[in-house]
């Protein structure tokens, strides 16, 4: 009983209540009668609307690194590497988590401050006195449209990015098109791409469900809208860090680093 | 026309908020055709009562009977369906901010039509309710470019699409100027008479009561403090009932 004292503390009843509203999730997924047109609808908003951010982040993260790079390796006489190295940093690590960090800020908080405002202007109740379940309507289609988007905004972050990267190598350099594309896919094997990959499935889940939940519990109007987009993104991009540690761990369990 | 037939019952309702203590026993009956209005203070629980009897909030104790059902009985499915005959028109009107009018309007089309009927059917349901109200012009415009007035009958035409039995008003006139305000009453009145639904008023907009009331009920201190046609209760020597009627 101790113990279970210690632990009601507005941290760890906040950590209860996503678990329970997560578990709900799982629940209406599995329900059927799905609410496809949102989830196409909501993947549009969520990824096409994205993609310009997310591509011209990703395409000066590619060159950035690359003019940054350049004079270490250099220094070392393996300028050669470049675009062994540009890639491989970019596939595992950089792209996935910049695009996850975007989308957080973007993705969380719109969500979080659209569900927060149909809360407080009684949308959502709205919803139910229809018969609608709002749930499945409003956080089961925007969560599974981030869980898709994610991973879909990833990919091309890393295409747009290595371009980005040729670019770079070629300011100061002389790198053919070819033999930069090249060397960059030489070094990289499906351990790179795998967990890569399966962790923005993650980040795109866990930015989903914290906006959506900080969204669908708002409260106190104007004032609790606000708060909820925000903390929707300070929660998810802590979350994404996490979720990066763990990926990062259990791909080197794995053994696919 | 009133008939004897019960169409909402609620007996014995408790509600409570922490120590705030919203509903204490309270009890009515609706019957089919009539207009109630539930009249109270600010906080006194009225707007907590039609949620319960929507189900939007769960009591703590008490039963609300609708159209012979006990609604705590009821699944979500079967609650689901049973919105269809009770329509809620919320105080902020609650107009999906997001979609056009036709779009709100569909909106509860979905759940309760299937998509054959949609097809068929949803076209001439939303005109149909748009000319109730008089604003089939706006039919493809955003709430955002309609006046509260203008979104006040749209939110009305969403409630009576599906032609509900029973219709919860929370507090329909209020945030409108008195003009506006007669002529949302002069609308509840005209819709009841179209489709002869029973309603529950939140209000202590006394023109609004004046007008739409066959039987007006005032929430006090969470209990049915006292019951009868507004003709009735201003003429109620009590001072508390009085208060509210002061200067009419």
């Amino acid at each position: 009983m101790a113990l279970l004292d210690k632990l009601d503390t507005p941290f760890f009843r906040e950590v209860g209540e996503i678990a329970r509203f997560t578990g709900r999730f799982f629940r209406e997924v599995t329900k059927p009668k799905q609410e496809w047109e949102e989830f196409v609808n909501q993947s549009y908003h969520i990824g096409y609307k994205t993609f310009t951010l997310v591509g011209i982040t990703a395409f000066i993260m590619g060159l950035v690194l690359t003019i940054q790079s350049r004079p270490t390796l250099v220094e070392f006489g393996a300028d050669a590497l470049l675009p062994s190295m540009v890639s491989v940093s970019l596939v595992r690590e950089i792209a996935p988590v910049i695009t996850a960090l975007i989308c957080a800020g973007k993705i969380g908080s719109g969500i979080g401050a659209e569900l927060g405002s149909m809360r407080v202007t009684e949308q959502i109740d709205a919803m139910e006195v229809s018969g609608t379940n709002p749930f499945k309507y409003l956080v089961v289609t925007r969560v599974l449209a981030s869980t898709v988007m994610v991973p879909i905004l990833s990919s091309l972050a890393i295409a747009i990015s290595l371009y980005g990267g040729y670019l770079g190598a070629n300011l100061k350099g002389d790198v053919s098109w070819s033999l930069y594309w090249y060397q960059a896919y030489k070094a990289l094997i499906y351990g790179d791409f795998i967990p890569a990959m399966v962790k923005t499935i993650f980040f795109g889940f866990a930015i989903g469900i914290v906006g959506c939940y900080k969204g669908y519990n708002s409260q106190k109007g104007t004032e609790g809208v606000g708060r909820s987009a925000t903390t929707a993104v300070i929660v998810a991009s802590l979350l994404v860090f996490i979720l990066d540690l763990i990926a990062v761990q259990v791909a080197d369990v794995l053994g696919l680093t | 026309m009133i008939q004897d037939k019960a169409i909402i019952e609620v007996d014995r309702l408790n509600k409570s908020f922490g120590q705030n203590h919203v509903l204490r026993d309270f009890s009515l009956q609706l019957s089919e055709g009539e207009n109630l209005v539930i009249l109270g203070k600010s906080g006194s629980g009225k707007s907590v009562l039609i949620k319960c009897i929507i189900r939007l909030i769960e009591p703590d104790s008490g039963t609300i009977n609708i159209l012979d059902q006990d609604i705590s009985l009821l699944d979500q499915d079967e609650m689901d369906l049973l919105r269809a005959d009770v329509g809620f028109l919320f105080q902020s009107n609650a107009l999906y901010d997001s979609m056009t009018i036709r779009q709100n309007l569909e909106f509860p089309l979905r759940r309760h039509w299937t998509k054959e009927e949609r097809d068929q059917k949803a076209e001439s349901a939303v005109k149909e309710a748009l000319e109730d109200v008089g604003l089939l012009h706006t039919i493809d415009m955003m709430p955002a470019e309609l006046s509260g007035g203008m979104r006040k009958r749209i939110a009305l035409a969403r409630t009576i699409i599906l032609h509900p039995k029973v219709i919860l008003y929370d507090e329909p006139t209020t945030g409108l100027d008195p003009i506006t305000g007669r002529e949302i009453s002069e609308l509840m009145n005209r819709i009841q008479e179209k489709y002869n639904t029973a309603s529950i008023i939140i209000s202590h907009d006394m023109n609004c009561i004046r007008m739409t009331a066959n039987r007006v009920i005032m929430l006090i201190e969470g209990r049915n403090y006292a019951e009868g046609t507004f003709e009735n209760l201003i003429k109620n020597q009590d001072p508390k009932v009085g208060d509210f009627f002061e200067g009419l």
